[in-house]
């Protein structure tokens, strides 16, 4: 980063701004109903759902703001939101 | 056509457009944002005006850009990305980098329209994407070229003798492609795998090309976060927001709305932004013009 | 070296298209036309290797480059007046991203009422935008800043924009002798434009972040920090200019029968010109009067002023230029040179020339007659009396 030549910034570097602190409910990808439609990776806007193997997908606190689209989108009704615990 | 290779995204936890950045909860935005980089792959170049996604994309020293990126002004996203266009060309380095130039529906459709038509006309090789969320989100919910008819925003609020925005939402599409250029298309981040096929097709093709991507936004919408997806499949599903491709002039494709037809109110009543309009006998009629849009969009587009 | 008889515009366009821009926009405007008009010449000729962008506005001219130029191109536009303000939004945001641009300001009145003549007014309301404005005397010196204009901008340590200053249709449009440099003089005073920093997927940086409370006022100290360290590097690169081509320009600032003056007449441009033969004429008269001439107007050279000046009883300084409600904008800043010193001379400010007034050799001498009187910042002189009904 270089703020001396009109600030220019690291790509990726927003990675150290852990915005999981936001969240007031939390999504839980149960794993058990998933038939791997990839929905909530997909349509994810913080890009915070991986794919562990296939049918099996989790959720990078660190970063999930607790929107609810997943849940919402799942395809099996298998993501829960469920109040986070501060 | 294009020499340039497009690759895909590496498959891990991170998108191009990382996590860390400060959208608010259910952001279509940053929905839409990381699909079009998704799609787009590493060899791009990216401008993008004054806006949400440049404020919550760009803190310093935070940046959520993992592809070279430039933002300038407000009103010149697209000359800025025709000035990398054009550097690319004259150092030699046409191959290295695909440019897409991005906006908001202000930034594109209003303060940016000069600019933006200037880039057209002039068939610079950059795809132009329009993340359209109806208002001037970054600043507060102010009133836009492309907020819809009856829509409340924080300057065209509803009232004794205002139902809200009074002017049509402006057909920014048929202003693109009446430029004569190449390709044109809408979308919506409720159908992700067409904005992915969209933007491949559009960085396949040289030239000029315009993409105006519906992009809920669920605080100024006034609608759930968890609802994003839902409020964009209606806006389509209802015809409010037709979907389509306009290849050198012609309607090429478009996404056909639901059948039976889905009446806009199913899309209306989930927004506070059109709360107004069912609190009074009278905004039936008010409701009764949307669906009249909606009507001549489904005809236009062949939709039905 | 041979002098060619070439108008003013055409000589500075054929000095650019030797710094081997790779990118020029531009929207036309009077008087700053013929300049870019020869310059899509060269390109179209293929004399000039370069992109010539035909924008819709100044707005987006400015942005094109600035787009180019952090791309990793060398790059160059030009306009005046009304093209200038449209401008000037973009010219913050090239200086604050540290863009080395090099502009030709074609100096011109501003509007209302419209006038497409020539004062100082347009590149004055961007003085304080952080890029370097040096101001040309003649068309010799206007066509060799251009080249020095990239060597400033370009210089690892300074990464700023450049902008010329030549005043409209007085130098524009005028036909004089100029050396004109050979495209092989170019390449051996200017170096291949390398940036440490610029937009390639190979190392995707984020150009233009927002920067909050905790890091903005440090990006505005690091432009006036360089501003100031330009001062060395301007008077630097007109001595390369100088050991290269025989001719000195005056770095940052240049004097004529100062050293034994007890009046010095202060200007910028073209105006200097006209104010060295009425020194020769008082000289002639035994009169001790001198010129200087401030060709950096920013950064602003106050030491290499207040060194040439400090012994001079009474200074006049002459502008094309006004601050509207308080006067003279270079007086002001001539008289700060003074502030603190142990001798202040007596400073008077003259206001001539605007819209394209004609400046005679009568205007000076009124300039002259004036100073014996009252100080003043904002003394108007050769206004017509019977258009503002009389004294």
């Amino acid at each position: 980063m270089r703020l001396d030549l009109g600030a220019i910034a690291k790509a990726g570097s927003s990675k150290a701004n852990q915005t999981g602190s936001w969240r007031n409910y939390k999504p839980i990808f149960h794993q058990v109903k998933c038939i791997g439609c990839g929905l909530c990776k997909i349509y994810c806007p913080e890009g915070c759902v991986t794919m562990i193997e296939k049918k099996k997908y989790t959720v990078d606190y660190t970063y999930c703001k607790g929107c609810g689209i997943c849940a919402e989108e799942c395809s099996s009704s298998d993501i829960e939101m469920i109040v986070e615990e501060k | 056509m294009s020499t340039t290779t497009l690759t895909a995204p590496k498959e891990q936890s991170c998108t191009l457009l990382a996590p860390g950045h400060t959208a608010c909860t259910g952001c279509g935005e940053a929905l839409a944002a990381k699909l079009v980089l998704g799609a787009a792959g590493t060899n791009i170049i990216v401008t993008d005006a004054t806006g949400c996604l440049e404020v919550f994309t760009t803190k310093f020293p935070q940046s959520s850009w993992e592809v070279p990126f430039i933002h300038s002004l407000f009103e010149n996203s697209a000359a800025v990305a025709a000035g990398v266009e054009v550097a690319l060309k004259a150092l030699g380095r046409q191959n290295e980098a695909k440019v897409i130039a991005q906006g908001g529906d202000g930034g594109t459709a209003d303060i940016g329209l000069q600019a933006l038509s200037g880039m057209l006309e002039r068939g610079h090789d950059i795809l132009y994407v329009c993340y359209d969320n109806e208002a001037y989100m970054n600043t507060g919910v102010q009133r836009s070229g492309l907020t819809p008819f009856d829509c409340m925003t924080t300057t065209s609020p509803c009232g004794e003798l205002s139902w809200g925005n009074k002017h049509n939402k402006k057909d920014m599409p048929s202003i693109a492609a009446a430029h004569g250029i190449p390709y044109v298309a809408t979308a919506s981040v409720a159908f992700p795998k067409d904005i992915e096929n969209k933007v491949k097709k559009a960085l396949s093709i040289t030239g000029p090309k315009y993409m105006q991507i519906h992009s809920p936004c669920p605080l100024g919408w006034r609608s759930k976060p968890q609802l994003t997806i839902q409020v964009a499949k209606l806006a389509v599903q209802t015809g409010l927001y037709p979907i389509f491709e306009i290849e050198n002039g012609k309607v090429t494709k478009v996404r056909k709305v639901t059948t039976p037809k889905t009446p806009v109110e199913e899309y209306l009543k989930i927004q506070g932004r059109f709360a107004h309009l069912f609190k009074s006998p009278k905004g039936k009629e008010e409701i009764q013009k949307i669906q009249e849009i909606a009507d001549r969009n489904i005809e236009k587009y062949g939709l039905a | 070296m041979s002098t060619t008889f070439i108008e003013g515009s055409i000589a500075v366009a054929k000095t650019v298209g030797v710094c081997r821009p790779h990118v020029i926009s531009a929207y036309p405007i009077t008087p700053q036309t013929h300049i870019v008009e020869h310059l899509s010449e060269l390109v179209a000729d293929g004399e000039v290797k370069a992109e010539y962008v035909n924008v819709e506005s100044e707005h987006s001219a400015a942005s094109v480059v600035l787009g180019s130029s952090a791309t990793g191109a060398r790059t160059y536009t030009a306009t005046t007046s009304q093209g200038f303000l449209l401008m000037i939004e973009v010219l913050f945001n090239i200086a604050g991203m540290r863009l080395p641009v090099v502009m030709t300001c074609v100096n011109r009145a501003v509007s209302a009422p419209i006038n497409i003549w020539n004062d100082q007014q347009d590149s004055m309301t961007a003085r304080d935008s952080g890029w370097i404005q040096l101001y040309a005397e003649d068309n010799q010196e206007a066509s060799d800043m251009h080249l020095q204009a990239f060597k400033i901008a370009e210089n690892k340590d300074i990464m700023l924009p450049v902008m010329i200053c030549m005043d409209g249709f007085v130098l524009t449009h005028s036909f004089d002798p100029v050396e004109l440099i050979s495209q092989e003089q170019a390449d051996k005073f200017l170096p291949p434009f390398k940036p440490e920093y610029y937009l390639t997927p190979k190392n995707p940086l984020t150009f233009g972040a927002m920067v909050g409370p905790d890091g903005y006022m440090e990006t505005r100290y690091f432009i006036e920090k360089t501003m100031h360290a330009s001062l060395q590097v301007i008077s630097n690169v007109a001595t390369d200019f100088h050991n290269q081509f025989g001719r000195f320009q005056g770095g940052l600032i240049d004097t004529y029968k100062v050293e034994d003056a007890s009046l010095v007449l202060v200007a910028m441009g073209s105006i200097i010109g006209t104010i060295k033969d009425i020194v020769d004429e008082l000289r002639a008269k035994g009169q001790k009067v001198g010129v200087l001439k401030v060709r950096s107007y920013r950064p602003f050279p106050k030491d290499e002023i207040y060194k040439a000046l400090s012994h001079v009883k009474e200074i006049a300084v002459v502008e094309k230029a006004v601050s509207l409600g308080y006067g003279g904008i270079l007086v002001n800043e001539i008289k700060s040179v003074f502030y603190g010193k142990p001798k202040t001379p007596k400073i008077n400010g003259f206001i001539l020339g605007l819209g394209g007034r004609d400046i005679t050799a009568d205007t000076i001498h009124q300039v002259i007659k004036e100073t014996a009187k009252a100080a003043s910042e904002e003394k108007f002189v050769g206004l017509n009396e019977a258009l503002i009904g009389g004294k």
